[in-house]
């Protein structure tokens, strides 16, 4: 056996000090295995070390909540005794190693999250950040995520509703893959990771346990260097088909009354599903490491407890209930097996041949896990660009629309969502390309909604701003389809912790997060951190993706995007200041990278977007489209594009210039399409609740058409809008 | 009418068929890959999915399960069998259906709406349908229709082609054709029309809030013909 010191420790990602802790608390040197299994538990990863003691301020409750952050997912109250689960997670590092795998896995670890709480999966979400179209490994990278993402999920038989890609230079070496599922559950039959009472029987289900994965969770807590390729071993390999078994056993199994608590087996394997379960419980755990299926030959201790095989689960059961509970995995062809039980120790003990081979206080791995207050520092907001009319004199409207919608962040996305099975369930009635996803619950009058939103550009110049803007933006995105913004999760993906520049941005934007969702009353219920994201001393922007969710009480009531009929006015809802910093505009038209993002006005924010959703309920609006990247006119252009209709802009009023009016990015904005025969109405509701709104313009024809400044055929934009994807993926 | 939707492992439109036929009007029953017979039925449907994970060909393990024998016997003695999707690989592997079912053409998974054209309508599955031109819904990496040309002959000469890739007017070139797909072809049938395997799914397409609701027509004229 190999023998323990601080090398190895250091080897293991363990640092100096920690590995002394170790030794401290258990007043001897720990052997290979627990060294592993502290290794393990230890990581940023699974402890949350740095993060922690941020991650407390954010806002986690409200009404609606049934389980906050802390379990496998959250789970909030969407009535009449329905729930629903749901989380985001990343997985980063082994999608840049092996983009197949590694987003597959990543998909299949986040659904086994939802369908542990006993919720059947209804639908995935994602969201990918990629390099620079330019880079040498984008293109590869974006073709194996995809098919990785659609490998896993199309073979399960959940829909893939929505989801977000962008491209920035700081993904060039560390791209990121954030995988999202919603499941429905009763909310009386919700499942949790506590084991309760001693002498439980645990139980393996699921796959045999191989040598892949072994150290994943370390290894996404670690920057990259040359050696990366090297890593490949460390990637988990997934298997859809034994997924879609191992979810209808469970929830075969759950329909029962057998489960006192089951986990799955994701990052760090069973090491951390075991410990969490006896942790929660405050109870021990004996496993009994000869009773894990194998798929391997001589795998040692070690090698069982920290391989990442997918699509393993961890059950205690009640006692007398193994035979009744075996039938159903045999049924299914899964391999069960009795591994161990609980105990009153408070120790987690191993054994292995009739010999014990580690025993830990479970205490020592999850409460005294190391917990970090690393040094921060804290942005200023930069200094406002200030634009003069010169700049704008030679361009023109129809060119820089054009640009801007063959720009690889507005693109259509068409070629990826194509490749992603979106209507199996047979209940989605808002497909990729909207604001947002929407599933109906199945067999009733209600629907859910569903978004992931990231704003990476506005959080790299101010973090507190970009928290909570693209709060502000998921919120916008539950409105415009008619959707009651119901709670959020959020996956943080950040640089190197170590480094006070980023420490500052995960803290400013867990701080925006955190009052932007207090104030919309749109909580944080689950979520993880991924921090790290670094190639050779080159972090990421900092970019915390949100997963948000809503309700509607109607499905009948959804609404679209896509402009319906001639004749139909036009109105932008909330102020348009023009704000061309960190826009889409001033960036790719006027190669202006510096100054803030535009401001978070959270009053008008939450107003706008209640009114907005009382119009909608009382069916006076046709469409509705929030205003973001790229401006109004952005906005426009593929609401015309899906509906295939022209407008014609009425003449701006005020000073604003017609560039900054156009493109500017403030927030709180949305474009409305109301009937003539509402338009009375709607202009009373809104002057009544005292809501900034201009009357934009009225859709008819098939071009755009400003004045003398602008005139555009939906044919020529659309153009430029759907292809640069499907050209740069085929070239 | 009785019908019975034949679960494999890996089956994930099992459900999304028995909505269906419900809803129609069928009496549904799910029938599990392991079960020795099928309960006596008027229609057997093979669902969508990924039987057995697909791991070696698209429905070649589902074509050698144990319930498969019961499928055959009632095609082969005349009762209606339908194979949606992976339904329609496994009925190809069993041989009850002429040809093969590759890799789409340009090797991508397709999930998006497309319009067939109803190539005969001498069968009850298409019997009463007023239109001729049908918006269904794809869902497939592996619906690329293959045969040789002694078969193609064959099933022309029988006029076993069901359904064809084309546009919204009907025309079925190759502008039209999602897959790579033979002479555009989504659905066949076997020498009697009483089998009709095909890549598209109308169960998806059961009401006016969904991607379309073509598959309504199938489905109505379905319970109607029988």
């Amino acid at each position: 056996m190999i023998e323990v010191n601080e090398k190895i420790a250091i080897e293991h990602g363990l640092k100096k000090d920690e590995y002394k802790k170790i030794c401290d608390l258990l007043k001897r040197t720990p052997n290979i295995t627990e060294l592993g299994v502290f290794s393990a538990m230890w990581n940023e990863h699974c402890s949350y070390k740095s993060s922690r003691r941020h991650l407390k301020k954010l806002h986690t409750k409200g009404k609606q909540v049934i389980q906050g952050p802390g379990e496998n997912a959250g789970v909030v109250d969407i009535d009449d005794n329905d729930a629903i689960v749901f989380k985001i997670e990343s997985h980063n590092h082994p999608s840049f190693i092996e983009p197949y795998q590694g987003a597959a896995t990543g998909v299949g670890g986040i659904m086994r999250d939802v369908f542990t709480m006993g919720a059947r999966p209804i639908a995935n979400l994602n969201s990918i950040h990629f390099g620079s179209p330019d880079h040498e490994k984008t293109r590869n990278l974006l073709r194996g995520v995809v098919k990785g993402i659609g490998g896993y999920g199309n073979c399960i038989g959940v829909p893939t509703i929505a989801g977000q890609t962008c491209f920035d230079e700081s993904y060039n070496g560390n791209i990121l893959v954030n995988a999202m599922t919603l499941g429905l559950v009763n909310k009386n039959k919700i499942f949790y990771s506590k084991a309760a009472g001693v002498n439980k029987p645990v139980i393996y289900v699921g796959s045999k346990t191989g040598r892949d994965g072994i150290h994943g969770a370390s290894m996404a807590s670690a920057i990259f260097d040359d050696k990366i390729e090297e890593k490949k071993p460390t990637v988990q390999v997934g298997d859809p088909f034994t997924e879609k078994l191992l979810l209808e056993a469970c929830l075969e199994l759950m329909a029962g009354k057998s489960i006192i608590s089951i986990q799955d087996m994701g990052a760090a394997g069973l090491t951390s599903s075991s410990i969490e379960m006896a942790s929660k419980g405050d109870l021990g755990i004996e496993i009994d490491l000869t009773k894990v299926p194998c798929r391997e030959e001589n795998m040692t201790p070690y090698e069982i407890m920290l391989s990442e095989s997918q699509e393993r689960m961890l059950i205690v059961l009640e006692e007398g209930k193994e035979k009744e509970a075996k039938e159903i995995f045999d049924k299914w062809n899964l391999d069960f097996a009795v591994i161990g039980k609980t105990t009153d120790s408070k120790n987690i003990e191993l054994f292995f041949k009739n010999e014990k081979v580690a025993e830990i206080p479970i205490d020592f791995l999850a409460e005294n896990a190391p917990m970090y207050d690393r040094k921060w520092i804290k942005s200023e907001l930069p200094k406002k660009n200030s634009f003069s009319k010169d700049q704008f004199k030679s361009l023109k409207l129809g060119e820089c629309l054009n640009k801007i919608l063959s720009d690889p962040n507005i693109s259509d996305k068409e070629w990826i969502w194509n490749q992603y099975d979106h209507t199996v369930m047979g209940d989605t009635i808002q497909k990729p390309g909207g604001d947002a996803g929407v599933v109906r619950v199945h067999g009733t009058n209600k629907a859910v909604a569903a978004t992931v939103d990231s704003s990476a550009t506005y959080c790299n110049a101010h973090p507190l701003t970009g928290g909570k803007q693209v709060v502000c933006e998921s919120w916008r995105n539950m409105i415009s389809v008619g959707a009651k913004p119901i709670a959020i999760t959020n996956c943080l993906n950040f640089g190197n912790p170590e480094k006070e520049k980023n420490m500052g941005e995960f803290v400013e934007c867990v701080e925006g997060i955190s009052e932007a969702s207090k104030y919309l009353n749109y909580p944080v219920v689950s979520g993880n951190v991924s921090f790290y994201n670094e190639t050779k001393d080159k972090g990421i922007k900092p970019t915390p993706s949100i997963g948000g969710i809503g309700l509607l009480a109607n499905y009948k009531k959804m609404i679209t995007m896509e402009l319906k009929k001639n004749g139909n006015y036009l109105f932008v809802i909330g102020k348009t200041e023009g704000h061309l910093d960190q826009s889409v505009f001033a960036r790719s038209i006027l190669s202006r990278f510096e100054g803030p993002p535009p401001e978070v006005n959270l009053f008008n924010e939450k107003h706008n977007g209640l009114i907005i959703l009382n119009l909608i309920n009382k069916k006076l609006i046709e469409t509705c489209h929030d205003v973001s990247l790229g401006g109004i006119l952005t906005a426009l252009s593929k609401m015309s594009i899906k509906g295939n209709k022209g407008v014609n802009i009425f003449p701006i009023n005020g000073l604003v210039n017609k560039f900054e009016y156009l493109f500017g990015e403030d927030q709180g904005r949305y474009i409305i399409e109301i009937k003539p025969e509402n338009l009375e109405n709607v202009e009373k509701i809104l002057k009544n609740d005292s809501i900034h709104f201009d009357k934009l313009g009225l859709v008819e024809g098939s071009e755009i058409n400003y004045g003398n400044d602008l005139k555009i055929s939906i044919d020529d934009i659309k153009q430029g809008y759907k292809k640069w994807l499907r050209e740069y993926m085929v070239s | 009418m009785k019908s019975s939707v034949i679960i494999f492992p890996g089956s994930n439109c099992d459900r999304d068929m028995d909505v269906a036929l419900k809803k129609f009007g069928f009496k549904n029953q799910m029938v599990w890959h392991n079960d020795d017979e099928i309960p006596k039925s008027d229609l057997i449907v093979l669902p969508g999915g990924f039987s057995y994970g697909d791991y070696l060909r698209c429905g070649s393990i589902a074509g050698k399960s144990k319930i498969i024998k019961s499928v055959i016997d009632f095609a082969n003695s005349g009762g209606l069998v339908l194979g949606i999707c992976n339904g329609f690989q496994i009925l190809t592997e069993t041989g009850l259906l002429p040809g093969i079912l590759q890799q789409n053409k340009y090797l991508n998974f397709i999930c998006k709406n497309v319009f067939v054209k109803i190539k005969n309508k001498e069968n009850k599955y298409f019997k009463n349908i007023k239109k001729d031109v049908l918006e269904l819904h794809i869902a497939h990496n592996e619906g690329n229709y293959f045969c040789s040309n002694d078969e193609l002959k064959s099933i022309e000469d029988n006029d076993q082609i069901a359904v064809t890739y084309c546009d919204q007017k009907g025309n079925d070139d190759e502008e039209n054709n999602p897959n790579g797909a033979l002479k555009n072809i989504a659905g066949v049938f076997n020498k009697n029309k009483n089998i009709l395997g095909m890549m598209p799914h109308p169960e998806r397409m059961i009401d006016q809030y969904l991607s379309g609701e073509d598959g309504s027509l199938f489905f109505e004229n379905l319970i109607g013909s029988l």
